[in-house]
């Protein structure tokens, strides 16, 4: 398990637009440099991201050798219930990661 | 026309001294590297949730309490210490930096395995400890006169291929820019760092490293005296900046 850090309201109104800010430390070796030996690296990234609420996909993105070292997403979702929010990464050598945070609707 | 004009030029010229008086006040203080960021690069070191630098504060703090630190002392005891680090270790009476003196928790009082000094765990610990002392202003050690002495010539000796000393980039070109970068004051406030270009959290001695390599000059070996006391003359040079650790730069 590697750290991460996500900003999710506690709670909000029903049909609420809320910001989601999530934070993963993870490397993102390109795949193309070459390392202090003078070998490429391999490449080693997160591929993909998903945002599940209520176990139905409401966010995901690709991602690419180019994105920087821990990657930064932040996104919008408008809430009409509470549930639980999912949020997944997926990556090069078998990395998948999810955590989970409640959220409550009035 | 006459009359009153002599009077607002005096008064003009008064205004003028006063300002200039507040920008010799405002000026006269160090300025963190902080100042100098773009507003994005400064709202992304404010806000914890996006300073990637608190991914490693974070895991340090996992790692005060599984490494066996906790034992011996609370969290809250560390607020302050980094402010007031580099420090003189009583024992061998030599300055000694907070990733020193935590390696020396480490293998003196826990006879554990030393842990590589920019490896994550020690960054980590490191950033941990110094975070406590975020917004502290730093307060340079009285007993190291000596080492800030040393650090001091060495910031203005000449070196490397370029045949150039830290204080002419520093203190004679700060603000000014070298390529695509701000040359920053130079100050040691936000250390360990999570910059940019590193893609990683950093050590101050990496940073100078950077420096010291950057002018084509050979640096100094890893852990050599040269590093704590350039350290402690750039917080006496800092004296009063505030703590930032984990800071962010480009
Ligand atoms: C067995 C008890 C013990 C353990 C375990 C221990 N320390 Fe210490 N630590 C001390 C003592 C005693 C001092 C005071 C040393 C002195 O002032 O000379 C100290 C000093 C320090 C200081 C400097 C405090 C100051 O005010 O200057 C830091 C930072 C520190 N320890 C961090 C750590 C970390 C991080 C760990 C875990 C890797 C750790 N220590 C593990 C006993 C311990
Ligand atoms: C040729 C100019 C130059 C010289 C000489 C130089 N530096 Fe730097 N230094 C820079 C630049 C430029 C940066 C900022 C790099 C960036 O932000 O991308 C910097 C950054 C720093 C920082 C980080 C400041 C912060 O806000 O985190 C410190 C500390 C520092 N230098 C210390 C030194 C020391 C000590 C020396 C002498 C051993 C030195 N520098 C020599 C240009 C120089």
């Amino acid at each position: 398990m590697v750290r991460t850090l996500l900003r999710v309201p506690a709670t909000a109104r029903s049909g609420e637009v809320i910001e989601i800010r999530t934070l993963i430390a993870h490397p993102m070796e390109t795949g193309f440099r070459p390392g202090a030996d003078g070998t490429v690296q391999p490449r080693d990234i997160i591929r993909r991201f998903t945002c599940r609420f209520n176990n139905r996909e409401v966010f995901a993105a690709e991602l690419h050798p180019a994105v920087a070292a821990n990657p930064y997403l932040t996104f919008t979702l408008r809430v009409e219930e509470s549930g639980i929010l999912a949020f997944t990464w997926e990556g090069d050598n078998g990395f998948s990661q999810t955590e989970t945070r409640p959220i409550a609707v009035a | 026309m006459g009359s009153p004009r002599p009077r607002r030029g005096r008064s003009r010229w008064l205004e003028a001294l006063a300002c200039a008086g507040a920008l010799l006040l405002l000026g006269a203080g160090p300025r963190s590297g902080y100042e100098t960021m773009t507003p994005q690069l400064r709202a992304m070191q404010d806000d914890d949730l996006s300073n990637p630098g608190m991914l490693a504060v974070a895991e340090g703090e996992a790692l005060f309490a599984r490494e066996g630190c906790a034992g011996c002392h609370t969290a809250e005891a560390m607020r302050g210490v980094a402010a007031r680090y580099p420090a003189l270790d009583r024992a061998s009476q030599a300055p000694i930096d907070l990733s020193g003196r935590i390696a020396q928790c480490r293998e003196k009082r826990q006879q554990r395995p030393p842990l590589p000094r920019e490896g994550p765990a020690m960054l980590a610990l490191t950033a941990f400890v110094a975070h406590q002392s975020r917004g502290l202003p730093l307060q340079p050690d009285p007993r190291l006169a000596e080492a800030r002495r040393q650090g001091e010539a060495l910031f203005r000796e000449r070196r490397g291929q370029l045949n150039l000393s830290c204080a002419q980039c520093h203190d004679d070109n700060a603000g000014r820019r070298l390529a695509g970068s701000l040359i920053p004051e130079g100050h040691p406030n936000g250390y360990p760092l999570y910059r940019l270009e590193w893609q990683a959290l950093g050590s101050l001695q990496r940073r100078l490293r950077n420096c010291l390599v950057g002018v084509r000059s050979e640096p100094f070996p890893p852990g050599a005296p040269d590093y704590v006391a350039l350290e402690a003359y750039l917080v006496a040079r800092a004296r009063g900046l505030l703590v930032e650790t984990p800071a962010i730069r480009p």
